[in-house]
């Protein structure tokens, strides 16, 4: 593989390492022939991050064909390369990224002014193919927002903030702080925005949800998008179902798909199994400024369900529902196809985790999905080696 | 600001004076070279000089020249002490040490002459500028076995600082001189600077090529991510000098030369030469407050053999 990043476009793709940091510590790299694709995914398998770069992006960008070349590497050696944005801006005038598969490096070079040349030569192990799994067209509701809207809103809430919960019904939205499992909630401090659909590009709210899910990694996503200026969509199902922020240009798509809580408290007052047909919150509620009431809801007794068993299906995200009845512990999942089978054992051994796995693809011929390997381990195919000097 | 005696006759006792009306131009020198608690301070009739040593391996010298103190007598030709340099440097900066000139305190726009009762011999009388706040400094030294004392006066308050000194030991001669320099690059300061500040700091050591022929002039480091490399080109316009006689790649420990980044960050130009045997010197020109040029030398002797290649 040989690409060629020239002038903004550097910043821009540096901004994108930035941001994939915020979601795990590695990141994969896998030349397509779409172009260039940078992912990541955080270690509960919780979220999950992709950014596609087309050819266009670049004004050099070969691979070679029918090469299914990928691998990964830890994302601060790459941060290490685009250290300093605001001297990558002034100096740096194109970046080479070459691709030497004798040697496992990846090469970075920065060609920056008064002749100064920068190497970066960093090592790299193979990896699957990481891609989750999800359909944001067939999503219930889609917004569209410039990115200050949703940075504004965010800045509201402490960096320490784990959840946040999402609500929408036909004309607004709201974002309030998920506060659960608090033992005296009239003790929590409670923050909640109200955001009208007019302050959106975009507002379409077929379904009447809300869905709950960690706010740092969108913060990672707003990171890109402000700085870029690309406004951000936003896909939203229901509870259980991921919810996808995606930005987007003609040389580039990023996608944050993050898991959400599979049930949300103030459903629980249903105890169907089948939550996908959650009733809508009634937004009096939040019209009212009903704390109270509010909180009330927060507190509904837990709905008896089954426990976190159960195997689910190995199917495309549509199927949510069907594995997940009330989960009372919290487990939400975003699908990605992959191994089945194994998932709740490994749920099980991660009981402290709100967030469950996300099920990731593998983009191997389908005689190779049948392995029975645990969900949160990926196969590496070269041997975990810290040391790649 | 000057802080000068009425009376001579005590400065008959020292046998080192040496005044200056910002002892920033001192103090922040003295920053660049602070890696270790001692230093060791030798001061002729050209001015002062301030070696600070680690590990029989590194040397950083500063060097003062008598022109930039606005007074400095010395009676002998060479005075030499050991002081603790962290100690000095909290002295120099009693008053603060963040202030920059031209700030305006309050009562700063005042011109007013004070006499201070000092000692029943003499008299010490302070002017206070109207223009920004300075430590104003009066270094004396009586000799050998007595303190170094320090005044420090700004706006009309006077500290008196006595440090104690020790027996100097001999700062070691790298024996570098420029006849057996074999390669030397001299570079403005901003490029090199933007260098250092990415070094990956997991590498143990800092390789430095120089060669009159590509890669000219090359920072490797060799760390946990991988390798990377700093290029400068002959041709650059940041390169000032280029003088390479012969392909050299020498290997310094991090940890010795990353207390250099200080004095480049003083710095506006810094020469880089190395010898027949691989030892490096690297030549600061700083330049301080009041545009004078004063000098920071670091000597580092090299980690280990490298094929040349």
């Amino acid at each position: 593989m040989h690409c060629i990043v020239t002038g903004g476009n550097v910043k821009v793709l540096a901004k994108a390492v930035h941001s994939l940091s915020r979601i795990g510590d590695e990141l994969y790299v896998e030349p397509q022939e779409d172009g260039l694709a940078l992912r990541s995914v955080n270690s509960s398998r919780s979220a999950y991050a992709c950014f596609l770069f087309a050819p266009l992006f670049f004004s050099r960008y070969s691979i070679t064909s029918g090469d299914n070349f990928r691998c990964k590497m830890a994302i601060k050696s790459v941060q290490s390369v685009f250290r300093s944005l605001t001297t990558l801006e002034k100096t740096v005038e194109k970046c080479h990224i070459d691709l030497d598969k004798q040697k496992d490096r990846l090469t970075f070079t920065l060609h920056c002014k008064h002749g100064l040349l920068k190497t970066h030569n960093l090592s790299f192990q193979d990896s699957e193919s990481l891609q989750a799994v999800f359909d944001k067209d067939s999503y219930a509701n889609v917004f569209r927002a410039q990115p200050r809207l949703l940075v504004d809103t965010v800045v509201h809430f402490p960096p320490s903030l784990d959840e946040v919960t999402m609500s929408v019904s036909d004309e607004r939205m709201w974002v309030r702080n998920h506060v659960e499992d608090e033992p005296e909630a009239s003790k929590a401090m409670l923050t909640e925005l109200c955001l009208a659909s007019d302050e959106f590009d975009h507002f379409a709210a077929q379904a009447h949800n809300s869905v709950t899910f960690c706010l740092k990694e969108l913060r990672g996503l707003l990171v890109f998008a402000e700085s870029t200026g690309l406004p951000v969509s936003m896909y939203l199902d229901e509870p259980g179902s991921p919810v996808v922020l995606s930005v987007t240009d003609s040389v580039l798509e990023g996608n944050f798909v993050l898991a959400t809580l599979s049930d949300d408290p103030s459903l629980r007052k249903n105890s169907s199994k089948g939550a996908h047909t959650a009733a809508p919150p009634p937004p009096d509620d939040f019209m009212n400024d009903d704390m109270d009431s509010y909180l009330i809801a927060m507190d509904t007794s837990i709905a008896p369900g089954p426990s976190n068993t159960g195997p689910p299906p190995p199917s495309l995200s549509g199927d949510t529902r069907s594995k997940r009845p009330a989960a009372v512990s919290h487990k939400a999942r975003i699908l990605i196809e992959e191994a089945e089978e194994e998932e709740t054992d490994d749920l099980d051994r991660l009981p402290n985790k709100k967030f469950r796995s996300l099920f990731f693809g593998s983009v191997l011929p389908p005689s190779s999905q049948l392995s029975t390997q645990p969900m949160t381990s990926q196969e590496v195919l070269a041997s975990d080696s810290e040391e790649e000097n | 600001m000057p802080l000068s005696t009425q009376s001579q006759g005590d400065d008959e006792q020292y046998v080192l004076v040496a005044n200056l009306d910002n002892a920033r131009n001192l103090s922040n020198i003295l920053k660049a070279i602070t890696f270790k608690d001692h230093a060791i301070f030798t001061a002729t009739t050209n001015g002062l000089k301030v070696t600070v040593e680690d590990s029989k391996c590194l040397q950083a010298n500063a060097f003062i020249q008598a022109e930039i103190f606005q007074e400095f007598t010395i009676r002998e030709d060479l005075v030499a002490f050991q002081i603790n340099l962290t100690v000095l440097l909290d002295c120099l900066n009693i008053f603060g040490g963040t202030t920059t000139p031209g700030k305006i305190h309050k009562n700063k726009r005042i011109k007013k002459k004070l006499h201070l009762r000092w000692d029943s011999t003499c008299f010490l009388s302070v002017f206070c500028d109207a223009a920004g706040v300075s430590t104003a400094l009066r270094m004396c030294y009586k000799g050998y076995g007595y303190p170094l004392t320090l005044f420090l006066e700004e706006g009309g308050v006077v500290t008196v600082c006595k440090i104690n000194t020790q027996e100097p030991e001999e700062p070691i001669d790298f024996e570098f001189c420029s006849t057996n320099v074999t390669n030397k690059v001299i570079l403005q300061s901003e490029s090199l600077k933007e260098a250092f500040s990415e070094l990956d700091m997991t590498s143990e050591v800092l390789q430095i090529t120089m060669s009159p022929s590509q890669p000219y002039f090359r920072l490797s480091t060799f760390g946990n991510a991988g390798n990377a490399h700093y290029d400068y080109s002959k041709d650059s316009d940041m390169m000032e000098l280029f003088k390479c006689t012969e392909t050299q790649t020498n290997r310094y420990k991090m940890s010795l030369l990353k207390p250099s980044t200080k004095a480049l960050a003083l710095s506006c130009k810094v020469s880089v030469r190395t010898d027949n045997r691989g030892f490096l010197s690297l030549q600061y020109l700083v330049r301080n407050d009041d545009g004078q040029i004063c000098f920071v030398e670091y000597y580092c002797c090299p980690d280990e053999e490298v094929e040349e290649n």
